[in-house]
């Protein structure tokens, strides 16, 4: 991967200078909002990225957790592959929400049970528990991102910043500070048990994802429809723009959460170096 | 179109931040592994 670096680094800024060309100049201007809609293209793809890397810290969690006893992580794998299949079985027996398709519902069953695999075989042990704070971390990043566009999104096109109450506005502040607590608690505690804990409270964070993204299909709410399925639509150039964005912080967010991952295996090699440092310290004395 | 700039300007802005936190944890860990070789 180091090799790779400099390179994917290359790729991304052209990358990310494209998407913002493409979001600035190129995409058309929505009729009603005018050009304050474009933060549409930095808003949306920032949320989907630090959805989707609160579900790696979640798969991960799970990871540590089951990894620190064979028969949990064989149980576990059964439980994996039994939600893959039924997830596939309901697509296609139960009604999808509007504007869903059906094999969608199945492919997000299959490519969930395969990230979760993936995440095993690629990050066995001590590095799933380090995995789960670097996708914390960046999440939280994006995140922030999120809910700092999203107001100044708001009051040119609400006339308020924020909508007390509102569940899609509410649940994404949770969901903000249960991470934040995340990386607190990673931060400042000094129990042995940490990495437990934490790993704990990231499952249960990650419940508030669904409820985050589904809000918009189940509640009333000030914010919009979803564009992709639950009833929204959106020009199929501008989805264009959106996927071209989309792409770009994808990249940006895997450099980003590699050179954190590098960061954080050397500092647990330094941490491992002094203790033993301080042990042969201690016995020549 | 303020609200706009705002936005894309703040946005990278957090993450130039969180870029400049990464490279000084790195030099701090380079110090530290530089005393640790001493």
């Amino acid at each position: 991967m180091k090799k790779f670096f400099p390179i994917l680094g290359i790729i991304t800024l052209a990358l990310l200078s494209y998407a913002l060309y493409e979001a600035l100049v190129a995409a058309p201007t929505e009729r009603t909002m005018g050009e304050v809609q474009r933060i549409f293209y930095y808003h949306v793809p920032s949320a989907w990225t630090a959805f989707l890397l609160f579900f790696l810290n979640f798969v991960a969690s799970i990871q540590y957790l089951v990894g620190r006893k064979p028969g949990a992580n064989r149980v576990a794998n059964w439980i994996v592959i039994a939600i893959a299949v039924i997830v596939c079985v309901a697509a296609y027996v139960v009604p999808p929400p509007e504007g869903v398709e059906r094999s969608a519902i199945a492919t997000t069953g299959v490519m969930i049970a395969g990230i979760y695999f993936l995440i095993r075989k690629v990050f066995p042990g001590e590095r799933a528990d380090i995995l789960a704070v670097v996708s914390a971390e960046v999440g939280v990043v994006f995140c922030t991102v999120v809910l700092v566009t999203g107001p100044l999104w708001a009051r040119p096109v609400w006339g308020i910043w924020w909508a007390p109450g509102d569940i899609r506005l509410t649940s994404t502040l949770v969901l903000w500070l249960i991470y934040i607590a995340y990386l607190m608690l990673r931060k400042f505690s000094s129990s042995g048990n940490t990495a437990l804990i934490a790993a704990v409270l990231a499952v249960f964070g990650a419940l508030d994802v669904p409820l985050v993204y589904f809000s918009i299909w189940f509640f009333r709410t000030q914010h919009p429809q979803p564009v992709i399925g639950g009833g929204g639509s959106i020009d199929p150039r501008m989805m264009q723009v959106l996927m071209i964005n989309w792409l770009a912080f994808l990249c940006f967010a895997y450099l980003v959460s590699w050179s954190r991952y590098r960061l954080e295996v050397i500092k647990r090699e330094v941490e491992q170096a002094q203790g033993m440092q301080d042990l042969m310290e201690t016995r020549a004395r | 179109m303020n609200f706009l700039y705002a936005a894309y300007g703040v946005t990278w802005l957090i993450h130039i931040g969180y870029l400049t936190t990464l490279l000084r944890r790195y030099s701090r860990l380079k110090k530290e592994i530089a005393e640790l070789k001493k």
